[in-house]
Order: C-alpha cells, then structure tokens, then sequence
C-alpha cells in the first residue's frame, strides 16, 4: 500500500521541478531505490503507471535504479554488501551495521 | 496530488473522531492545508559510493517519444520529503512543550492497546497521557482508551496501512497535549509500512507477542532497525506456546544491536515496571 504514497511523492517532486524549468512533458522519472527500503518494485512501477495520468508525466517512464544494501562493521571497520539486515561482518564475525540500501530519492528527470 | 494526508482517497476516508464526540470536519484547502515547498536546488551530491550492482529497470514504451530536444533536469530529492517536513515541524511542537512521543508499533494483536490501557490506570496519576489512537476503520481503541482515563483522538486512515506525519500534525491542532506530558500514539498494526513514515517521534516502541513466531525480526528487519524499544508481551502465555525469548532478542539483536527489551504482561501486569522505568527515563530527558 505504502507504494502509493511513494508514487504521489514522486509526481509531486517531479512535476515541481519540471514546472520550475519551464518543462512540456516529462519523458523520464529516474529514481533510486534502496534494496532495504522495503518497496515492491512491481508494485511501485504499476502504481506508477496508475498515478501518471493527468500529470506532466503522464507519458513518462519510471527507470528504477536499485542500490544495494551495504554494512559496515563497528568492530573492525570492514564493508560488505548485504541484501537483508542481520549480517554478519566478513572479518570478525560482528554484526553488521547498514550504511546504505535504504535510498528512496528522485534523481533526475528527463523533459521536453 | 496530495497523498501525505490521505486525501488522495475518497474525500472522507481519513477521519478524526473523539469518542461521544461528532467527527471532526475533515479541512481541505484551507489554512490548515499549506504544505511547506522547498526549492529544490541542483546540487550535484558527491557519490562516493559505487554502486556495483545497480539494476536498471528500463521500461519498454509502448508509444513513441520524441526525445528531440529533451533535456536532462538534476532533482536529487528524498521521494519522503514532505513528511520528513512535517516530521520535523511535529519533533519542533514536541520540544517546545518538552513532550515526550512514542510511536508504537506492532502486528493487529500483540497487545498495543491493553498496554496503553494498563499504563493510563497504572501512571495517569503520576503524569500527563495523551493517546492517538490509529486504526483503519473503527473507534473502538479509542473508546478502550477513554475508559482508562486518558484524552484520546482516534484518526481512521480508511485504505492507509500506516499513520503519516500530516496526521499527527493535523490531530495535534484538536487534542490538548499537556506540557511535560507523554503522547502515545498507536500505529496501524502493521509491520512494515509504518517503519518509513517518520512522524516526528522520539522513539519507536516495537510490540510482539509470544504468540507470533520467534522471528519476526528477521521477516520485518526494517521495523526492529527504526525501534529503540522492544516490548515482548504476553508473557503469561509463554508456558503453552513455543516462542523462545532468548532467540527472539537475538535476532532483534543483529539487526539492531542497540535495541533495549522489556518484556512483560499487559494484561496481568508482570514486568510492568521495566515498561514504566523506560517510560519516566525517556520522559525525564524529554523535558529537560
Ligand atoms: N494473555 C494475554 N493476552 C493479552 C495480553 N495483552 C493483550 N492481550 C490480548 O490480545 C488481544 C489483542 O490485544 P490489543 O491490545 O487489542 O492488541 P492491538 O491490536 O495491538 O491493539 C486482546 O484480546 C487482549 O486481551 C497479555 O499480556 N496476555
Ligand atoms: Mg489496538
Ligand atoms: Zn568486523
């Protein structure tokens, strides 16, 4: 459900800064995405295309770039990448605290 | 669009009610409805990080385009921006009044309501509480709260799996929150949504139950990484169920080392103090 609010916050940041720039239309909507947000990529991509109509997006595209999670160890300072929260650090066997992957940004927009 | 309110529904689906009272006039468009713009500035953020596996999702277009001209626009923005605002503006009202907020969270069940019932009758005495109470459809937590003895606003989110920060924001214009005082407010049970919804809270309070399956924290890692507090309730029942305490915290653990536990009866008050101990500690540094 949450990816509906996601959806309106994207339109909305969008079709702000596309109205700022004197923009026609919006071609593109490039996002990134942490891989622990916990969105539903399909689910945020149908809404998408849902929510669009009657927006300057209307025509757009959704390009989903998805970051992965990424820990950092407290104890020794190591890095890994990881795709769930609990993990355990590669070197010394503490836990992992998440540095990255939770990334919900509009990053750029592509207009006419 | 507006969706940080839930108007984005049909016109009446968010709704704000006391109990014995009449609903709340559901305000669109007026004063109470600026939403605080940002300019968005095009900053270039240094990305520092690589990003070995990014995955683009490119779209197939089922209609022509013509990119003739096009240009690309730097946004850079949080897609949460809006409520982290209004967050902030909700964390400012709570400090100047050196109010303490907790948002508490869990599944429909783990025992968030008897909770907040209990600790009304047990320390309304002893300090100002304030409830908001969220649920989908219903008023009857509110009316739970209210025979406990603590002022309450029940905010129905209709389709809304989670409470958003315009919410809190809105319900704080229609109940009295005493200074120096705790509002708790009751999520929508619901462990995942309400984890990326800040709503300007000191802390996130996490409720499970042992009559959940030991490992939830590993199904919703998200909301033991948000919580400072772990609430394990039910503890009465733990001589027929197979939920064992000690893996549950170890879970909770790796993906939160710093998270605290209580764990506790809700309903048959043992364990309580560890609850309140937390709760006078958290309001005293509130206040300050
Ligand atoms: N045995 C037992 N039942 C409890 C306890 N706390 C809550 N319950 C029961 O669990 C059910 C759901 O509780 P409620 O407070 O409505 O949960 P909420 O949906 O999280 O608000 C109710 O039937 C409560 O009586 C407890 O500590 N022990
Ligand atoms: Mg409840
Ligand atoms: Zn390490």
């Amino acid at each position: 459900m949450h990816e509906m609010t996601l959806v309106a916050g994207i339109l909305e940041i969008a079709e702000e800064r596309a109205r700022e720039a004197g923009a026609a239309r919006i071609n593109t909507v490039t996002v990134e995405i942490g891989r622990l947000a916990g969105v539903e990529l399909p689910s945020l991509i149908f809404c998408f295309e849902t929510a669009r109509l009657g927006t300057l997006a209307a025509g757009a595209e959704l390009a989903v770039r998805e970051l992965p999670g990424r820990g950092r160890c407290p104890a020794c300072g190591a890095e890994a990448e990881i795709d769930f929260y609990a993990a355990l650090c590669p070197a010394c066997d503490g836990c992992l605290e998440v540095v990255g992957g939770r990334e919900l940004r509009v990053v750029s927009l592509d207009v006419d | 669009m507006c969706d940080t309110c839930g108007c984005n529904q049909p016109p009446d689906a968010v709704t704000y009610r006391k109990p014995g009272g009449h609903d709340l006039p559901h305000r669109h468009g007026d004063l109470e409805h600026t939403h605080p713009h940002e300019h968005p500035h095009d900053h270039a953020h240094p990305h520092d990080h690589d990003h070995p596996h990014d995955h683009e999702h490119p779209h197939v277009h089922p209609h022509d385009h013509d990119h003739g001209g096009g240009r690309r626009l730097n946004v850079e923005q949080d897609i949460l921006r809006r409520n982290d605002l209004t967050a902030e503006r909700n964390r400012g009202w709570f400090e100047g009044r050196g109010v303490l907020a907790l948002n508490l969270v869990s599944s429909p069940g783990s025992g968030k309501t008897s909770l907040l019932e209990r600790t009304i009758r047990d320390l309304k005495a002893e300090m100002p509480l304030t409830v908001i109470e969220g649920d989908q459809q219903t008023l009857n937590d509110a009316e739970r709260i209210a025979a406990a003895g603590a002022p309450v606003l029940q905010i129905n989110t209709g389709f809304g799996c989670h409470l958003d920060a315009e919410m809190i924001r809105r319900a704080l214009t229609e109940l009295e929150v005493p200074p120096h005082g705790v509002l708790l407010i009751e999520n929508v049970g619901n462990l995942v949504c309400p984890a990326l919804f800040d709503l300007g809270e000191h802390a996130k309070v996490v409720i499970i139950s042992v009559t959940e399956g030991d490992d939830k924290p590993q199904k919703y890692p998200a909301m033991f990484a948000a919580a400072q507090l772990c609430v394990i309730n039910k503890t009465d029942l733990l001589p027929h169920v197979d939920f064992d305490v000690e893996a549950c915290k170890d879970a909770a653990r790796r993906v939160n080392p710093a998270l605290a536990f209580v764990e506790l009866s809700a309903t048959r008050g043992e364990g309580l103090e560890g609850w309140y101990g937390w709760l006078r500690e958290r309001r005293a540094r509130a206040a300050r």
